[in-house]
């Protein structure tokens, strides 16, 4: 596949995937941070019946970057982790594989939080 | 079950003496944004944090108030004050510096309307000389104890509405000058099943059109008696929800009516969806606008009626509806 | 109130504007997946570096929060939040933004019980759910493999 045609497919799959959360949100008033949580479990659920590897391979970034690909992650992790030790793996596969991006989060936010002031910008 | 009807107040003998307004800088971008006394343009004001910053508005306000009496907080008898923060935040830490007599109240957004008709009511008995009603409201500091975080990018829907960052203050006495308090109509609590966190306006217009038929009903008024008929933060839906339950009742309101929520911001340029909201919002606009409207003799006879959304944060979330309250106060020129 | 509760529920459904959704849709559109092709190029320049796939992988989702960290800070990602809506939410960056902004507000509040206990109030349940059902997947499948002989 050429790389033009790859960036194409990541913005649609992607887009796609975020127009979803939009609908959700004007049409049932889902809280942020339900549409959240269900976009990770839903990538859980995908990942471990198979539908969301072929999802990545397709659209790359597109598939990747939204929180279904958080969710396909932990469920990726946990399988290798499952089938390389055991039972323990269901235990340690999930945060394994999001380590970089949780302790990102953590890291940077604190990081953020000291060097910034809080506040807002709109209507000002 | 008989309802109950309630009384309204007559006064002889409270004026509003002063009155003052400090606001934000998106408020004074809005369409009265040279008619606040101060204007604190970084919202903050040298305060180290909002809620800090809010109790420092009601703090100016108050201040500007008793300078334009010529009052010193010694010669005070009494302050009513109220905002919308966890134990009155913004008016005890405001106000406590000022060591004046206090008592905090909380009606949500209908607090200015509560406190103006208590100082009311307790000067014209003569148990006081001078009383104050002051209330605040602060976009940042509400915001975090009520929404989300402020850098959070939650996405807001068309029925939300604003918090205005304002103050407002005013003094009541016996001393007799435009304007003057003539009526009061205490609110019921009005829990007309609305749900929705970000739709206050709905939540507050059953109280609204409750308060305002039986203050008609008992002074013997309708819409046309008034010069105006204010209220407080309904916004643009509470706004047309008020006019359709009148409109039942064969009452057309409409023409006399006002929302200091959709007249403090400029809704066209500011992305304030379905308008101002807060106990600072109607706080302020009746201090800035109306009050010396009706000192000026250009308005003779109003009736502000200001709104409360009585939400839970906590109650939302087990899944309770929120109640809505509104007080009427009727203010003269004569 | 001689209007029964149901009947003012339909009069404020009446009254209440929905969302424009012509405009919030392909807003989300366009800005989510604008994100996503960002994610796409970073992974291909990390790939092209010599990076594995994983590795690669996981410095995009690094890249992407900490400039969604740097972005919340400059109070720059609420103001696109305004137009994106869930497309600034759904991406791995709206994460980020919903643990770097209760940080940076609750700061005031102290930096153990403030920024550090609140840093999780938005983001936390999303942890807890993902990871949840993350162990219950692998239990399952462990459960799977042992009576089927692997997979």
């Amino acid at each position: 596949m050429d790389t033009f045609m790859e960036y194409v497919w990541a913005f649609l799959v992607g887009g796609a995937l975020c127009a979803v959360g939009q609908v959700l949100i004007d049409l049932t008033k889902l809280t942020p941070a339900r549409i959240l949580t269900t976009y990770v479990v839903a990538g859980v659920i995908l990942g471990a019946v198979g539908l969301y590897e072929p999802l990545v391979d397709f659209a790359g970034g597109g598939a990747t970057v939204p929180l279904t690909g958080f969710g396909y992650l932990l469920s990726k992790g946990v399988r290798e982790a499952v089938l390389e030790h055991g039972l323990i793996g269901a235990f340690t596969g999930g945060f394994t594989s999001a380590a970089a991006g949780i302790a990102a989060a953590i890291f940077f936010g604190l990081i953020a939080a000291l060097i910034f002031k809080s506040g807002s910008k709109i209507n000002e | 079950m008989a309802l109950c009807e309630g009384k309204t107040f007559k006064y002889s003998n409270a004026s509003i003496l002063s009155y003052a307004s400090v606001v934000g800088k998106a408020e004074s971008d809005g369409p009265f944004g040279d008619e606040f006394d101060e204007v604190i343009e970084d919202n903050k004001g040298g305060a180290q944090t909002w809620e800090q910053a809010e109790a420092l508005f009601q703090q100016k306000a108050l201040g500007h108030a008793m300078d334009k009496a010529a009052l010193i907080p010694a010669k005070m008898d009494l302050v009513l004050a109220g905002d919308l923060l966890n134990q009155c935040t913004g008016s005890s830490y405001g106000l406590k510096d000022y060591y004046i007599p206090f008592l905090g109240i909380y009606g949500a957004c209908s607090s200015f309307a509560e406190g103006l008709l208590l100082a009311g009511a307790m000067v014209n008995a003569g148990y006081v000389e001078n009383a104050a009603a002051v209330t605040s409201s602060h976009y940042s500091s509400a915001e975090r104890q009520f929404r989300f975080p402020l850098n959070y990018g939650g996405v807001r829907t068309p029925t939300a509405q604003w918090t205005a960052t304002a103050a407002g203050a005013a003094i009541v006495s016996s001393v007799p000058k435009a304007p003057y308090i003539r009526a009061a109509t205490i609110g019921k609590i009005q829990d007309m099943g609305i749900k929705d966190l970000n739709n206050m306006g709905a939540a507050m217009a059953g109280a609204a059109y409750d308060t305002i038929s039986r203050h008609f009903r008992h002074m013997g008024t309708h819409p046309e008696s008034y010069d105006l008929i204010i209220t407080g933060d309904l916004g643009q839906v509470g706004s047309e929800m008020l006019y359709e339950l009148f409109r039942r009742d064969g009452v057309s309101i409409e023409k006399w009516h006002k929302d200091c929520g959709l007249m403090i911001f400029d809704r066209e340029k500011q992305d304030v969806h379905a308008g101002g909201s807060g106990c600072g919002c109607s706080a302020s606009i009746m201090c800035a606008h109306f009050l010396k409207r009706v000192e000026s003799g250009d308005l003779k006879r109003i009736l502000f009626c200001a709104t409360g959304a009585l939400m839970s944060p906590t109650m939302v979330q087990q899944g309770g509806s929120i109640p809505g309250i509104a007080h009427a106060v009727e203010i003269t020129s004569k | 109130m001689n209007i029964s509760n149901q009947e003012y529920g339909e009069l404020a459904k009446r009254h209440s504007p929905p969302s424009s959704m012509y405009k919030t849709i392909p807003m989300a559109f366009v800005i989510g997946g604008g994100i996503c092709t960002l994610g796409e190029a970073l992974l291909n320049l990390y790939e092209y570096l010599g990076m594995g796939k994983t590795n690669a992988g996981a410095l995009t989702s690094m890249t992407l929060i900490f400039l969604s960290a740097l972005f919340t800070g400059l109070k720059l990602y609420d103001r696109l939040a305004q137009c994106g809506g869930a497309g600034t939410l759904v991406p791995i960056t709206g994460f980020a933004n919903a643990m770097v902004s209760p940080a940076l507000d609750f700061k005031s509040e102290g930096f153990v019980l403030g920024l550090g206990a609140k840093m999780f109030s938005i983001a936390g349940p999303v942890i807890v759910y993902g990871i949840s059902a993350s162990v219950l997947y692998g239990i399952i499948y462990y459960i799977v493999i042992l009576f089927m002989g692997g997979l």
